[in-house]
C-alpha cells in the first residue's frame, strides 16, 4: 500500500440537503397506501445514495483522483389498476460523480406497462430481466446491457426496450421477447479509476450487424422446477452484450465491436437441504470464434452457527471459458471462493468476502460487499476490491492500481 | 428427553390411576400405553378437528404490521403483506411482500409448504430482479430480526407433528384443550409445543416454545379473534414475549380477505416479480 488510507469526510454540504430531502420524502411515503387487494393502487418509492470511494493506490494515468464521490438516486413509480391486472412502472435512474463526465449518466431502468391474465403476462417497454443462479458471474443472463460505469460486478443493468410474453402452465414458464433496440455498454472515461489503456472510446462503437443498434433480438426461455431441481433453458439471437475490443484508427483508443450472436444456454440449480449446487452454461457461435463457457459449483449455508442467529454460507465455484486468455472476461479459468455472514438481526447486516484466483496466474481478485440498515430509511454499504498479483497477461492488469474501498450512505423511502 | 419430563406430570397422573386401580382391580400394567396411547389418539384428532374447521377457505390475503420490543422503550416497526392459497392433499402456498422497511421493498418469498418432507422456498430480490431458490432448512432462524422464526409463521400442517393430549385448561376464562405436539422436522428448533385450543371453536390461544435443551423459550398469545365467511377464525394480534431474553415482537393482522379469485399462477417464481 503506497498511500495512506484518508479519512472519509462526507461534505455535510451534500449530507444536510439529503437529510431534508428525506424528511420530505417520509411524509410523501405515509399518505401513500398499499393494499394488494384495492382494485388500484400507486405509490412512490426508491432510493438515493452518496457514494466515496477511496482508492489505495496513487493513479496510474494522470487524469485520475485518488478518491471520487458521487450520488445517485432513483425513484420509482408503480400503479396497478383493473384489480392489479395492469401495471404501470417508472424507474429512472440518474448518478452524478465529481471526476468522471462518463460515469455521470441517467438512465431509464423502468418503463413498462403489464397486462395479467391468468397464465398469460405481457408486457411492453423498458425493463430488467435476469437469469441464473451463480454467484460469481452471471453468465446466461444476456437480456440487459451491463452498466459498467456503475460497478465492475456487471451486477447494474441498463434498461432494455422489450415486448415479452410469459406462458405458464404444467410443464413450466414460457417467455418469449422480442428486442428491438440494443444499449451499448457503459464504460470510465479518462478521468475515471478501473479503466482500461488505451480507453474504450464509448462513442466509436462498431457493429457486425448493418442495423447497427437497430438490429431486432429475439430470445426464448423455459424454466421449470422439479422437486428439488430448478431448471433454464434459454436462447438468445442478436447483438452480443459483450463487445469484443479493437485498437481504433488511431491507435489511441479501443472500440467496442458488437458482433451478432447465437447463445443457447442452461442453468441448473439443485438444492438439498442446505446445500445448493449450481451450473450455468452457454454456447456461443458467432462469426468470430465459437466458443463455450461454464460456471459451476456450490453455496452450503449453515444457519445459526455456534446457537447464536448468525448463518454463515460458503461458497466455491470454478468459472471456465473456451477462449482461454484471449476471452473477453477475467473468468476463463479461475476459481471463485467467498464466505457470507448474515446476522438476521433488526439491523440485517451482511458481509460477503471471497477472492477469484486465476488458475493460470495466480492472479488474485479479492472481494468485500458489506451492508447494514441504521434505521428504517438508512442503510450503509461498504465495498472493497483489492486486486493482487496480477499478471501481465490478464485483463486486470489495467486496474493493477484500482484498489479501492468505497462507503455508501444510502437512504430508502 | 425433553419430551420425556414433559410427560412426567401425565406420568405422576396415571401412576395414581395405575395404583388405583390396582387397589380394586388387580394387575392392570397394560392401562399405562392404553392411556397413553388414547391421549395420542385424542391430541392427534383436536388437531384434525382444527384443520377441519380451517378448510375450504381457498384463498386469503393479509396485510400485518411487525412490532419488534427491543429493550421496552424501543420499538421497530415492519409491514408486510401474505397471500395463501389453499392446496387439496398438500400443504398451502404462500407469498410474503415486504413493503417496510423501505430497503427491502418489494423483497418477497414464495414458499410451497409440504405435509411430509422439506418445503420448497424461493426468494425475490428486486434490486438484481433476481429469483433464487434457497433453503427451507433455516427452520429456527428469526425471521426480520424479531422472536419469530421462520416455523412460527410457516402454513401448520397436521402432519409436522405429532400430538398428545395433556388436559383441559381455561384460557382467559374459555374452556380449552391443552395438547403437547412434537415437531416431526429433526431441523426444529424446538422440542416440544404445549398448545391450548378453546373447546368452542378449535382456535389456537396460546403456545409454549420449549428449545433444544428442553427450556421454556417463548410463549405466543393469540388475540382478537374474528370469525370471516361465518367460519373462518382469523387472529388480530399475535404477541411472541421470549422468556429468556426478555424481548417481544407482536404481530397485527388488518384486512383479512377471503377467497379472492387467487390462483396457481399468482404462486409461481415468476409471479414474485409481479406482486408488488
Amino acid at each position: 500500500m503506497r498511500h495512506q488510507v484518508r479519512s472519509i469526510d462526507l461534505p455535510s454540504l451534500i449530507l444536510i440537503p439529503l437529510l431534508a430531502y428525506g424528511q420530505f420524502v417520509d411524509a410523501a411515503a405515509d399518505a401513500s397506501v398499499s393494499s394488494f387487494t384495492d382494485s388500484a393502487s400507486s405509490e412512490w418509492t426508491g432510493y438515493a445514495s452518496l457514494d466515496s470511494q477511496l482508492f489505495l493506490h496513487s493513479p496510474a494515468y494522470s487524469a485520475q483522483d485518488e478518491r471520487s464521490l458521487s450520488f445517485a438516486f432513483q425513484p420509482e413509480y408503480y400503479r396497478n389498476w383493473d384489480d392489479r391486472a395492469q401495471t404501470f412502472a417508472f424507474t429512472p435512474f440518474l448518478r452524478i460523480d465529481a471526476n468522471d463526465d462518463e460515469r455521470t449518466h441517467a438512465d431509464i431502468r423502468e418503463l413498462f406497462w403489464r397486462m395479467d391474465a391468468e397464465q398469460f403476462v405481457f408486457k411492453a417497454g423498458i425493463d430488467t430481466v435476469f437469469w441464473g443462479v451463480a454467484e460469481s458471474q452471471h453468465l446466461v443472463d444476456i437480456i440487459n446491457q451491463t452498466d459498467l460505469v456503475e460497478n465492475i460486478d456487471r451486477e447494474d443493468k441498463l434498461g432494455q426496450p422489450m415486448l415479452n410474453l410469459d406462458y405458464l402452465n404444467d410443464w413450466g414458464t414460457w417467455q418469449a421477447y422480442l428486442l428491438p433496440y440494443f444499449r451499448e455498454r457503459t464504460f470510465p472515461g479518462k478521468d475515471g479509476r478501473l479503466r482500461s489503456e488505451p480507453l474504450i472510446d464509448a462513442d466509436d462503437v462498431i457493429y457486425e450487424s448493418g442495423s447497427e443498434e437497430h438490429h431486432v433480438d429475439f430470445a426464448l426461455r423455459w424454466s421449470h422446477y422439479f422437486g428439488d431441481w430448478d431448471i433454464g433453458i434459454a436462447h438468445f439471437s442478436g447483438t452480443s452484450r459483450e463487445p469484443l475490443l479493437i485498437l481504433g484508427d488511431s491507435g489511441s483508443s479501443l472500440s467496442p465491436l458488437y458482433v451478432q450472436i447465437d447463445q443457447t444456454s442452461i442453468d441448473v440449480q439443485v438444492t438439498k437441504g442446505a446445500w445448493l449446487w449450481k451450473l450455468e452454461a452457454i454456447y456461443n457461435q458467432n462469426n468470430v470464434d465459437d466458443y463455450y463457457a461454464y460456471v459451476g459449483g456450490f453455496e452450503f449455508t449453515q444457519f445459526g452457527v455456534a446457537g447464536s442467529a448468525v448463518d454463515l454460507g460458503w461458497l466455491l465455484e470454478y468459472n471456465y471459458d473456451e477462449r482461454g486468455d484471449s476471452a473477453a472476461t477475467v473468468l476463463q479459468d479461475d476459481i471463485f471462493f467467498g464466505v457470507r455472514f448474515s446476522d438476521n438481526d433488526i439491523h440485517n447486516t451482511r458481509i460477503l468476502a471471497g477472492g477469484t484466483v486465476d488458475a493460470n496466474s495466480n492472479s488474485i481478485f479479492a472481494n468485500v460487499e458489506a451492508s447494514r440498515r441504521l434505521n428504517e430509511h438508512w442503510v450503509l454499504g461498504l465495498e472493497m476490491r483489492l486486486f493482487t498479483n496480477v499478471d501481465e497477461e490478464d485483463p486486470l492488469h489495467q486496474i493493477r492500481d484500482d484498489d479501492y474501498v468505497e462507503i455508501q450512505l444510502m437512504r430508502y423511502f | 428427553m425433553n419430551v420425556k419430563r414433559s410427560s412426567q406430570s401425565g406420568f405422576y397422573r396415571s401412576l395414581f390411576v395405575v395404583i388405583g386401580v390396582a387397589i380394586f382391580s388387580g394387575p392392570a400394567v397394560s392401562q399405562e400405553p392404553a392411556a397413553n396411547k388414547s391421549a395420542v389418539e385424542r391430541g392427534l384428532a383436536i388437531a384434525l378437528e382444527a384443520d377441519q374447521r380451517d378448510s375450504g377457505f381457498e384463498d386469503t390475503t393479509v396485510s400485518f404490521t411487525m412490532l419488534l420490543n427491543l429493550s421496552g422503550v424501543e420499538e421497530i416497526r415492519r409491514e408486510m403483506r401474505q397471500l395463501t392459497l389453499e392446496v387439496e392433499g398438500d400443504g398451502d402456498k404462500s407469498v410474503m411482500v415486504f413493503d417496510k422497511p423501505r430497503d427491502l421493498n418489494g423483497t418477497a418469498i414464495l414458499t410451497f409448504t409440504h405435509k411430509v418432507g422439506s418445503d420448497d422456498q424461493w426468494l425475490y430480490l428486486p434490486a438484481l430482479k433476481r429469483v433464487k431458490r434457497i433453503s427451507s432448512a433455516d427452520k429456527s432462524g428469526p425471521f426480520m430480526g424479531s422472536e419469530f422464526a421462520y416455523e412460527d409463521l410457516s402454513s401448520q400442517e397436521v402432519e409436522k407433528y405429532t400430538y398428545t393430549y395433556l388436559r383441559d385448561e381455561p384460557v382467559e376464562g374459555e374452556p380449552s384443550f391443552v395438547v403437547e405436539r412434537v415437531p416431526v422436522d429433526p431441523k426444529s428448533g424446538y422440542t416440544r409445543q404445549v398448545t391450548w385450543l378453546d373447546q368452542s371453536e378449535y382456535r389456537l390461544r396460546r403456545v409454549d416454545y420449549y428449545d433444544r435443551k428442553g427450556e421454556l423459550l417463548k410463549t405466543m398469545t393469540l388475540t382478537g379473534y374474528t370469525q370471516y365467511l361465518d367460519q373462518y377464525w382469523r387472529p388480530a394480534k399475535m404477541i411472541m414475549k421470549n422468556h429468556q431474553n426478555g424481548k417481544g415482537t407482536t404481530l397485527i393482522f388488518e384486512d383479512y380477505r377471503f377467497r379472492t379469485g387467487l390462483t396457481d399462477s399468482d404462486f409461481n417464481r415468476s409471479a414474485l416479480s409481479r406482486i408488488r
